[in-house]
């Protein structure tokens, strides 16, 4: 049965318009995002005006902002006969004034190039690390970059930290020659060799070869060690070796081993059940009992132990989310293919866990980043712990906002710069094309 | 009655199948004695021996849950056995993880789900296994791989993403990636229960190539016609043993057993 009425052939084929002009540009989107319907409308008005008035209360201060003077109430003076006598104004001049403890500490002023110096090679030696189009040879300088940077913002003997590095190396080459028999053997006996180097042949090696060829900076101590660059030296220490160590304790924690298993989540149930101020008084106070009478060990280091740990437990948990999202079907490919377990993880697992992984990863270091705030209680003069210290000078008693604005600054454009990296790099990793 | 005819399966494909180079020599490739394995109480593979000469290609069959793929898995020990005795080209699979990692090294897998590496271009898939494990130097196991992939007709899509491919190319791409490690011997577990019909064929002519070649292969699947055009010995499982085995014209034309002949009727749909 034929049924004509719904037969129907095209006998011209339409053009392309362009859309209605109410339906593109800006009026569009701002039909669509600020005035669609009555309730969306009032919305946006209600908000453009709490908006406006809080700015309108906000300007005053910010125009009126002195940024040369030596006390807070100079600063007032100036701004009231500049702006009339009820005027108010932000008194940037106590960030002028004093950047440079807030930024340094008490580092020597004639040093400051080393930490800038050290910045600079810093940022040098993690690049290869965020952007993977770079050569991967500079990832040697990578390497290298934490002896070089202590060396320049500790100063002292060039010797020491090239002694210390050796130990890694011999660590390293005990390493490779028993890997072939087998992995955790070779591990421990590179970890022992490397501390037993540490422990009796660093010091000597390092005397003699001063005595041959002394080359060295002044040396700084850690206590004039301060302001924003504590914070950097710490968080970026922190961040460095939490990700690692997390990584061995999320797969320590799904291990076969019963030991290594155990001991992986008493670890990280500890120390997530446990606020990290605690951790760091004990870091202060108590690691001078634990360890051997005579070892002096460095409050800054200490500091960086504890943060290092307390962060590697919440980063063990981000990555076992990561390999749990994994479909058991990429182990049993990997193992099917012959691959051994380091090497199915090196390969396969760990570069798909740690990319789901990413957001909470980053987030981790962010909070890690700001949480060494927190060593403003055990007395290290971190930019808080400064802001305290300047308030209580006769001079800029009472100032309150800019100091916290210009902290906070700083803070937020690390912060925001780690947030906006990761996004970059979930972009670049996704290759799914779903 | 139905006619004899009606109980072959229809062909896999329409050409003519090579099977000059498709001969069972008397070397063994894998002897399975005596096998048991337990899932918990579950005792999902029972008594089961087999032995694969160099060169057979055996497609078992079965009902779902019957071991088929536990019983492949085994092999090159995915899963492991708690009784009995599995030897893979002259190596015995214990608890050695040398021993195990020789195994797999020689013998391919293919998944009904693929399980590429979704983070590896397909060249990656192909040559991650042999540079790092056989140590293939890379410019070799780049060229390797070409030839494989050209053998499973993709090279155009070597340096994309599998998420890009459709599930015949990727599983195309699975066979390819297997065969770079020059295995002797290929296990496929439903390698087409995962694809689409038109995808089934060019996976299908992929895998009589390879048979084609003179592969030894165990496949676990339910195209049946690619056993009856391939196969020289079809394997018919149910809970946890073989039931029954035979050349691929007896087993669909005389099944000995009621419980084959049932099978054989649901799945040819007489
Ligand atoms: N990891 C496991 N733990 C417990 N039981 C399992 C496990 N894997 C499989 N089984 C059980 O073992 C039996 C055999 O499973 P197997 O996957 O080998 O069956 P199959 O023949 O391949 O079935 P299908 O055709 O559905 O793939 C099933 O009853 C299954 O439920
Ligand atoms: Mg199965």
């Amino acid at each position: 049965m034929a049924d004509t009425e719904h037969e129907f052939v095209r006998s011209q084929m339409l053009p392309a318009l362009a859309p209605p002009s109410s339906q593109v540009g800006a009026v569009r989107w701002m039909r669509e995002n600020l005035f669609s319907g009555w309730a969306n409308t009032a919305l946006t008005l209600i908000s453009a005006y709490v908006v406006i008035h809080f700015l309108w209360g906000m300007a005053p201060w910010w125009l009126h902002a002195v940024w040369n003077a030596s006390s807070l109430p100079d600063c007032r003076k100036i701004i009231q006969t500049d702006f009339g006598p009820h005027a108010e104004g932000a008194c940037f001049a106590v960030v002028h004034e004093r950047w440079k403890q807030l930024l340094y500490g008490f580092y020597p002023d004639t040093e400051y190039w080393r930490p800038n110096l050290a910045l600079i090679l810093m940022l040098a030696a993690i690049a290869p690390i965020l952007f993977s189009h770079l050569p991967r040879k500079l990832l040697a300088f990578s390497a290298l970059y934490p002896f070089i940077g202590y060396w320049l913002i500790w100063g002292g003997t060039i010797w020491f930290p090239v002694s210390a590095l050796l130990g890694f190396v011999i660590g390293g080459v005990v390493f490779k020659l028993l890997a072939e028999k087998s992995a955790v053997v070779a591990a421990g006996a590179g970890i022992v060799i490397a501390a037993l180097w540490w422990m009796f042949g660093e010091s000597w090696l390092e005397a003699a070869l001063h005595a041959a060829l002394p080359i060295s900076l002044p040396s700084v101590e850690s206590r004039d060690i301060g302001g924003f660059l504590l914070s950097i030296i710490i968080g970026v220490s922190g961040i460095t070796l939490s990700l690692p160590l997390g990584v061995l304790l999320a797969l320590g924690r799904q291990s076969n081993m019963f030991f290594i298993r155990s001991v992986s989540i008493g670890f990280i149930e500890f120390i997530r059940g446990v606020p990290l101020i605690t951790l760091l008084f004990t870091a202060s106070l108590l690691l001078n009992y634990f360890l051997p009478p005579g070892t002096n060990f460095d409050l800054i280091l200490r500091v960086v132990i504890m943060v290092t740990l307390f962060a590697a437990a919440y980063m063990a948990e981000v990555i076992r989310g990561g390999l749990a999202a994994l479909p058991r079907g990429q182990y049993e490919a990997a193992d099917a293919l012959g691959l051994d377990y380091w090497k199915a993880q090196r390969l396969i697992i760990m570069p798909q866990a740690l990319k789901i992984s990413i957001p909470g990863i980053v987030n981790t270091f962010i909070g890690l980043f700001k949480d060494t705030t927190l060593v403003v209680f055990i007395g290290l003069l971190d930019p808080i712990g400064f802001i305290n210290a300047i308030r209580a000078t006769s001079e800029w008693n009472g100032i309150y906002w800019e100091l916290y604005i210009f902290v906070g600054a700083l803070f937020f454009v690390f912060c925001y710069g780690m947030s906006q990296y990761s996004m970059y790099l979930e972009r670049k990793l996704r290759t799914d094309h779903r | 009655m139905t006619p004899m005819s009606d109980a072959m399966p229809e062909i896999a494909t329409d050409r003519q199948v090579d099977r000059s180079k498709m001969t069972v020599s008397a070397e063994v490739a894998v002897q399975i004695e005596k096998m048991n394995k337990w899932y918990g109480q579950f005792h999902v593979l029972r008594d089961i021996d087999l032995t694969v000469h160099r060169g057979e290609r055996i497609v078992i069959a079965g009902p779902s849950g019957s071991g088929k793929s536990t019983l492949i898995r085994c092999i090159n020990r995915l899963e492991e056995h708690q009784a009995g005795k599995i030897v893979v080209d002259g190596i015995e699979l214990t608890n050695d993880l040398k021993n195990i990692d020789k195994v797999r090294s020689e013998v391919g897998m293919v998944f009904q789900h693929f399980n590429l590496f979704p983070h590896l271009t397909i060249l990656e898939n192909c040559t991650l296994a042999p540079i790092w494990v056989r140590k293939t130097p890379r410019k070799e196991a780049i060229e390797t791989a070409m030839h494989f992939l050209e053998k499973v007709k993709i090279p155009e899509q070597a340096n994309k993403y599998p998420g890009q491919l459709s599930g015949g190319q990727q599983q195309r791409v699975a066979i390819a990636r297997s065969l770079c490690m020059r295995p002797r011997i290929m296990l496929f577990d439903e390698p087409t229960s995962a694809l689409d019909p038109e995808m089934i064929k060019e996976v299908l002519d992929t895998m009589i190539s390879l048979a084609e070649e003179g592969m030894t292969m165990l496949c676990v699947t339910h195209e049946m016609g690619f056993a009856r055009q391939v196969a020289n010995r079809v394997i018919f499982m149910d809970q946890g043993q073989i039931v029954e085995q035979n050349e691929p014209e007896e087993f669909f034309l005389n099944p000995k057993s009621d419980r084959t002949k049932l099978f054989l009727s649901q799945i040819l749909g007489h």
